[in-house]
């Protein structure tokens, strides 16, 4: 099963890599380095997915405490949290030769940074707590707390930078979006989320194998 | 009075912390109007035992139960039959006797009417220190003073965790006196120690924990002193830790 | 009601040990004096520049002596040993969280009237009719970081890293509450009135009730054990 989810992804990837590379149109002002929008972009919807997924599997080990489902927030979240810094990331690198600057305190990167910071610290209660039952209760209740939290960050964060003043010119994805450049958006999404969610089974294969070992 | 219905019945009981098997296969039964003595090296799991049957922590594994219901599913109702003196008193150093029980008692959902309150300090002999903050009582003093919130509540089973530790001899006879009539009122009593003191003098029976698991389980009354230690060294030796 | 009755006696329990033993306020209090030296050292003696950034300067103050005094909620539960006990009595473990919730956020209150006068002593500002909506902001925005705060603490309070741990959790989660507070403050010292900020204090508000009740819901949860 998660062979195939494995295989799937890999296609998925290949499938957007050339649909990213081959397909999509070389953007006219910045070049080559626009085509990398179709990791930055999904890489962020992947997250915001995979965060609802931990969400919804939180709720789920406090309703019946079953150790899959913490095992799922877990991964989760973990995942989430690493495709979040590749949207962070691959921005910084779009951003640098294209508009001159590694980062720019916009409303969308800022509401970025601070959801990617929660998940941070989120990682950090779960290395911080010993006994595993009482992190996985803690856990799930942070969980909770910054997933709900998500569209307070965006809310504020986007009032903070637009309202009394100019609309920021960084956002990624403005440029015209023409249908072809949608459907690779789309394709790159589904790759990614196959990715995500093979690296999600993996990961709860791995943490299910070592609560097996100490039990 | 005497129902011997078991008031604690722990069956395979497992708790792992981390990687450790503290418990690994615990049962007991404490019936109404028993003591039990819980003997062990430090370290044994004791404690950890008292926590599950106390419903402050979850077993990994088996089942615990007080006055028929389950530590885990209806831990509320068990918290309400259920008295525990730890190692903390669980009095507040800044509070004085009576605001203490004051606390206890409303959180606790009962009424706490200052008649009410003082009966209980009366019953404890700490009449003369209701107003007195419990920062300035001794060991003996905290003591009583939990035992009186938990005379608040009429619990059924009491855990205790080291009772004697730290009594003075007059305050070890009042204890004594204390859990005598609290058996004789059908209640079941479980203790944990790791010294052989007055606990084994009003146990009815010895369990010795060790290895995770009971390791001898018998009636006291036909053991003389060096038996019991005797056996204690014979099975917390050979039992590995 | 023995809800109502078990939440206050908590909240009431809390008051008379602070209030005995005058840690906590007396600490916040000299810490929020210290912070208003160090913003006054290193923002200068420009007015206008103060002016600009008071609002900013004024809900650090708050958040900091926040961090400080509630990573501090449990710790008379913890000297105590009477943690145990609180999951022990019988109820609602909800009731416990609303009188924590009650005590700090009465704390704190107290703490920030002092050092809003001090600062408007200290910057002259003049704070007359805004007050009112300053007063509803400031509420709203403790309230929320107490909300989350008495949560965490619960949280961490077991942890052997928690000094770290408590401010690493809490303070990316208020951002939001943050944000609208510092807005909401900034406009109002601007005179602009409180209508002009209502999704600021509307965000205030539903960021409250999601803590609030996010902290009935899973309180007990975080407390046993």
């Amino acid at each position: 099963m998660v062979k195939v989810l494995g295989w799937l992804a890999a296609l998925g990837v290949a499938a957007g890599l050339i649909v990213g590379f081959g397909v999509a149109p070389r953007e006219v002002t910045q070049g080559n380095v626009q085509r990398i929008m179709y990791l930055h972009v999904p890489a962020v919807w992947v997250a915001y997915l995979s965060f609802i997924v931990g969400f919804v599997a939180s709720v789920a080990y406090l309703a019946r405490r079953r150790e899959g489902a913490d095992r799922l927030a877990h991964a989760a979240c973990e995942v989430g949290t690493v495709f979040l810094g590749v949207n962070i990331a691959t921005g910084a690198i779009w951003g640098k030769p294209t508009w001159g600057t590694w980062w720019t305190w916009d409303a969308r990167l800022t509401s970025v940074a601070v959801v990617f910071v929660m998940f941070l610290a989120y990682l950090l209660l779960r290395q911080a707590v010993e006994d595993r039952e009482r992190g996985a209760r803690y856990a799930a209740v942070l969980g909770i707390v910054a997933a709900l939290n998500i569209p307070l960050v965006h809310f504020s964060v986007y009032w903070w930078r637009t309202l009394h003043q100019p609309p920021s010119l960084i956002k990624p994805g403005s440029s015209a979006m023409s249908p072809v450049i949608l459907v690779a958006l789309l394709v790159n999404f589904a790759a990614l989320a196959l990715l995500g969610a093979y690296f999600v089974a993996r990961r709860t294969r791995v943490l299910a194998a070592e609560a097996e070992a100490l039990a | 009075m005497m129902t011997h219905e078991a008031l604690i019945e722990v069956v395979g009981l497992v708790r792992l912390f981390g990687a450790t098997r503290v418990l690994d296969g615990v049962s007991l039964t404490v019936a109404s109007g028993e003591a039990v003595a819980l003997l062990g090296p430090n370290g044994s799991g004791k404690s950890t035992l008292l926590k599950i049957v106390a419903t402050l922590l979850r077993p990994t594994r088996g089942t615990a139960k007080v006055a028929g219901h389950d530590c885990v599913r209806q831990a509320e109702a068990v918290r309400g039959v259920l008295g525990l003196i730890a190692h903390g008193a669980h009095v507040y150093d800044d509070l004085t006797a009576l605001e203490n029980l004051r606390f206890w008692a409303t959180l606790s959902g009962m009424p706490a009417d200052p008649e009410r309150l003082a009966a209980a300090l009366d019953d404890v002999a700490l009449e003369r220190h209701a107003d007195a903050r419990v920062r300035t009582f001794s060991v003996g003093m905290k003591r009583r003073l939990a035992l009186a919130r938990l005379g608040l509540g009429r619990p059924r089973v009491l855990l205790l965790d080291e009772p004697f530790a730290g009594l003075d001899q007059r305050g070890r006879k009042w204890l004594e006196g204390r859990l005598e009539a609290f058996k004789a009122g059908g209640g079941a009593v479980l203790m944990a120690t790791h010294s052989f003191g007055r606990e084994l003098e009003i146990a009815d029976r010895l369990a010795i924990l060790a290895g995770g698991r009971i390791a001898l389980d018998t009636p006291r009354a036909a053991l003389a002193s060096d038996d019991v230690q005797r056996l204690y060294a014979a099975h917390t030796e050979e039992a590995p830790l | 009601m023995s809800y109502a009755r078990r939440a206050l006696i908590v909240a009431w329990k809390d008051l008379v040990v602070e209030r005995r033993s005058k840690e906590t306020l007396n600490a916040l209090l000299f810490f929020s004096l210290a912070l208003l030296f160090v913003f006054q050292f290193t923002l200068g003696p420009d007015r206008e520049r103060l002016a600009a950034v008071l609002p900013g300067v004024l809900w650090l103050g708050f958040i900091l002596s926040g961090v400080l005094g509630l990573g501090r909620t449990f710790l008379v539960e913890r000297e105590n040993d009477c943690w145990e006990a609180l999951l022990l009595a019988p109820g609602d473990k909800s009731a416990v969280y609303v009188g924590k919730l009650a005590a700090s956020l009465a704390v704190m209150l107290v703490v920030e009237a002092i050092v809003l006068a001090l600062f408007t002593l200290f910057f002259n500002v003049d704070l007359g009719p805004v007050l009112p909506g300053l007063a509803l902001v400031i509420v709203l925005g403790t309230l929320g970081i107490a909300a989350v705060g008495a949560l965490f603490a619960a949280m961490t309070a077991q942890v052997r890293a928690r000094e770290l741990l408590f401010p690493v959790l809490l303070l990316p989660v208020l951002v939001p509450v943050l944000l609208a507070a510092v807005k909401a403050t900034e406009a109002l010292l601007l005179r602009e009135d409180l209508a002009s900020v209502a999704h600021w204090w509307q965000l205030l508000v539903a960021a409250d009730i999601v803590y609030v009740v996010i902290g009935l819901l899973t309180f007990d949860v975080i407390l046993e054990g």
